[in-house]
């Protein structure tokens, strides 16, 4: 930025009105330098990074539009009688909360657009960010130095949890009020202060008058405020970071290679914030999401069945559902457990995913900054891991819904429940055996293709009339890319006396280390892959087959 | 990666050439890096004709957004608001949301399809690569921090003077405890309200549908009632939270069917009062089984025997429902001979 007075900046004095105005910015604000580091940034193209992306759009459009519900929607508890223009509530005794919401829904022109489109996004933020935070798991693009960002990605799904269970709770509709009941009912089986938990949240005993309220605030200020923090974090770290790319021709550790952001990515993620949006709003238009009217208002002595969390949290529901009833009771006092222990294995299957990179780069000891990313099968330990997880979460998501279960499919809902109680400690399990295999076995392929070159499906016939199959060799760019991937060597724990012949302490933490170094990295975890001279005695004279 | 799969040169029209040995551009190290592919030409970028074409496909998709503005505004006027429409195959849905959403809807596909179009198309598909820069400092850089940190710390006397240290340090670890005070009055305390009901000696139950005292040839064997106790009306204060803990379950069975003789003690002529929320986290149980005389809550499935003192049968609850111990006044009607013996709903610390 110049600030003498040169003939350069006379220059300025001439340009045209838009570059005038970038000249008065640049003055105050240096954009130009920001604009030179930044406007022809390199973003690599795949089709997966493209779910970041719906995260964002979509968490752009919930407070686009939540800001025009609050416009219309009272927090408030207040008892009043229904005399509105959905005529099967008229009469009835109602929140204003309730009440309002209504009113968006049948009053308010376009309300019911902007309201269903606001919980359409909410799901799709949701599940977007899980397949997001997957995308990032099993390709490793959590390895340094992309630790931290991981972290705020992690809390940004935890708080976005927090955050459309507090707003499907302010209409104070008979379902949104049973799942707060049931969060009543966890919080009191918290030892000790449960009890004293529920009052102040509540200001007094269940349902109280002030929930809503103090939901509403929690809702639109506190833990938005914070993710929206949290976003810009996220994105000014990916920004200095820069992206991962995949192995390939042409792309190192060291460089990035893709378009522009001015103009191609630009267009094409600008344009995709309008796919997305225009996706919603015409889901919105089409499919009903929460019709609260037919749901009715909230009585703590009513409840309809087949209630259902949204998506998102039906994972701690079906933590609820299976958990046997285990209570004791001690010295006047009560240990809920059938209650408290999902209440804490809820943040220990969340934490499990969160902590796994630190894990993860302990047991290597890989202190190097990693672009490149993995492919799953390449990582057999952490894709099985990730799988497993995957697999525990979706079993949790059916114990959820056993209910669900056992009226489509005429199951016995005490048969699903035995099942998922046991599938809880099994299915991870198999799952992760399973996709060790799966992995080992593409490894292999992969291990062939390079030595023996592709399947070509053209059958020869041979002058002494054998039939063979005529396999095509990769071009080079396929050999790289099928090589490019490092394969780490388990950690050696070194003799266990030294040179003057004194046993060396070996520490606990050192042996589990060189343990899951073995698991992670030993012969059974993974497939050497083809070396240069396999390679060249295998094609050299031979032709192929 | 799909696109390793099928690679351009072993598609069948190319397969005669590509038949026989690799080609290698580097004959000692055939894993090695062949850099960049070059770069392919789209049917844009050599035909203009082409990229007419494109031009008037997005142009289209931007005017496509226009008229669907245009559309919205006009749906928006013209459109009432209680005004519904069958479409197949949705059913009878708002006019205004349908009309609404899908012009919205189409105004902004259109605009991203458009300059998606246009950056695939028309844009330069050029790949480029930039460099990366190591995130962490260089040596040079980092010992500049440490001598400036190590300046600013002793010039702050920090670690010389514990006195200010420690009084900080203290000073700025007590003042958060104002903001934790304030809290307190977010909620009365607990004190022993879990534990009571409006439920007392002398009570009558009232049917919670016609709002009329219950007698006991009211309830036929094999019914389900819910009761509330007399005087708690819908329109009162606190009525959501009185009737969360009073809510009341009625069923009649056979008395030789009462498997559970305190139960059986507690009920009159065969009618059992149970308490209606669930002991787990407190749903209100509305399910009932009459050939079973089990309750099964909607929301977890915990399920009670209620035929013997409704002890849980299956199901996440931690023990039983309590159940209200009930007569008959002098006229006849049924009513309540105290609260009940334990608190209500979810299990807490303090339940003992």
């Amino acid at each position: 930025m110049s600030t003498t007075t040169t003939p350069e900046s006379r220059s300025r004095g001439k340009a045209p009105a838009g570059e005038k105005v970038a000249d008065w910015a640049d003055g105050r604000l240096g954009i130009y330098s920001l604009a030179k580091a930044n406007m022809r940034k390199i973003f690599p193209d795949h089709w997966s990074f493209m779910l970041g992306e719906v995260c964002l759009y979509s968490f752009l459009i919930i407070i686009l539009t939540g800001v025009y519900l609050t416009l219309f929607f009272h927090p408030s508890m207040n008892e009043v009688e229904y005399h509105g223009s959905y005529v099967p509530l008229q009469g009835q005794l109602m929140s204003e909360a309730y009440k309002s919401t209504l009113d968006i829904s049948f009053d308010v022109r376009g309300g019911l657009l902007i309201r269903q489109i606001h919980h359409w996004a909410a799901l799709v933020f949701l599940a977007g960010m899980f397949v997001h935070m997957m995308r990032v798991f099993f390709t490793g693009a959590f390895r340094k130095p992309r630790e931290i960002n991981w972290l705020f990605g992690f809390l940004l799904f935890v708080l976005g949890m927090f955050t459309g269970f507090t707003g499907y709770s302010l209409p104070d509709d008979l379902l949104s009020g049973t799942g707060i009941r049931f969060m009543e009912g966890a919080i009191l089986s918290v030892p000790i202060v449960g009890t004293y938990i529920s009052f102040f949240l509540f200001g007094g005993e269940f349902p109280g008058d002030d929930f809503v309220a103090r939901f509403f605030s929690i809702h639109v200020l506190l833990l938005p405020g914070i993710m929206l923090g949290l976003v810009v974090a996220h994105l000014i770290l990916v920004f200095y970071h820069k992206h991962t790319q995949f192995a390939g021709p042409g792309k190192t550790n060291k460089n990035v290679v893709g378009m522009p952001l001015l103009p191609v990515y630009m267009a094409k993620a600008g344009g995709f914030f309008f796919l997305v949006f225009g996706v919603l709003a015409a889901v919105s238009a089409i499919a009903t999401i929460n019709p609260i009217w037919s749901i009715g208002p909230y009585r703590p002595d009513m409840v309809s069945t087949g209630a259902q969390p949204d998506w998102y949290m039906g994972f701690s529901e079906g933590l609820i559902r299976v958990m046997p009833g285990w209570e004791i009771n001690f010295w006047g006092h009560t240990l809920v457990l059938g209650v408290f222990i999902p209440l804490m294995i809820f943040p220990l299957v969340l934490v499990a995913i969160a902590v796994y990179p630190f894990i993860e780069s302990w047991i290597t000891g890989d202190k190097r900054e990693h672009h490149i990313l993995d492919r799953p099968r390449n990582a057999p330990t952490r894709t099985a891991f990730g799988v497993a997880w995957i697999t525990l979460y979706f079993v949790l998501l059916v114990g959820g819904g056993n209910d669900i279960w056992a009226t489509h499919f005429h199951l016995s809902i005490n048969a699903i429940t035995w099942f998922v109680r046991i599938a809880f400690f099994v299915a991870p399990v198999l799952a992760f055996i399973v996709t060790k295999r799966i992995c080992l076995g593409l490894q292999r392929r992969d291990k062939d293709k390079v030595l023996h070159g592709r399947e070509s499906g053209i059958i020869k016939r041979l002058p002494h009339g054998e039939f063979i199959e005529v396999h095509e060799p990769l071009s080079q760019e396929q050999l790289h890319t099928l090589t490019a991937h490092e394969q780490y060597k388990p950690l050696e724990l070194g003799p266990e006396v030294d040179e003057n012949g004194v046993r060396r302490k070996v520490k606990m933490t050192e042996k589990l280390r060189a343990k899951l170094s073995k698991g992670y990295y030993g012969e059974e975890s993974q497939i050497p892959k083809p070396t240069v001279e396999e390679y060249k005695e295998i094609t050299s004279g031979h032709g192929h087959h | 990666m799909s696109s390793q799969d099928i690679p351009e040169e072993n598609l069948p029209a190319a397969q005669d050439t590509a038949h026989g040995a690799v080609k290698l551009a580097d004959e000692k190290n055939p894993f090695a890096d062949p850099g960049l592919p070059p770069h392919e030409h789209r049917v844009q970028d050599i035909d203009e004709r082409a990229a007419k074409r494109s031009e008037r496909t997005v142009a289209l998709l931007f005017t496509l957004s226009m008229l669907a503005t245009v559309g919205f505004i006009a749906a928006y006027v013209t459109i009432p608001v209680d005004k519904s429409v069958y479409i197949w195959p949705l059913g009878h849905i708002s006019a205004l949301n349908f009309a609404l959403g899908m012009t919205l809807g189409i105004a902004l596909f259109a605009i991203g399809a458009g300059a998606v179009h246009w950056a695939r198309t028309l844009m330069s598909d050029h790949e480029i690569a930039d460099e990366r820069h190591p995130i962490e400092a260089s040596p040079e850089v980092k010992a500049k921090v440490m001598d400036d940190f190590r300046q600013g710390a002793k010039e702050s006397a920090l670690g010389r003077r514990k006195l200010i240290r420690n009084t900080m340090f203290g000073a700025l670890a007590l003042f958060p405890l104002s903001g934790v005070v304030l809290l307190r009055d977010l909620g009365p305390l607990p004190g022993t309200k879990l534990r009571h009901t409006l439920w007392s000696k002398g009570k009558l139950l009232v049917n919670m549908n016609t709002n009329e005292p219950l007698r006991p040839s009211d309830l036929i064997v094999g019914s389900l009632t819910f009761a509330k106790p007399e005087g708690l009306e819908e329109h009162d204060h606190g009525f959501q939270t009185e009737i969360a803990k009073a809510a009341l379950m009625l069923v009649r069975i056979q008395p030789d069917n009462i498997k559970d003789k305190r139960s059986l003690e507690w009920s009159h002529e065969g009618i059992l009062a149970y308490s209606k929320i669930c002991t787990h986290v407190g749903c209100p149980i509305s399910l009932y089984e009459q050939q079973t005389h089990h309750a099964l809550c909607p929301c977890h499935q915990s399920t009670f025997d209620l035929a013997d003192g409704a002890r849980v049968i299956f199901g996440p609850a931690g023990h039983a429902l309590p159940q209200l111990r009930i007569g008959v006044n002098d006229e006849g009607y049924l009513e309540a001979l105290g609260d009940f013996d334990e608190p209500v709903g979810p299990a807490f610390w303090e339940r003992g």
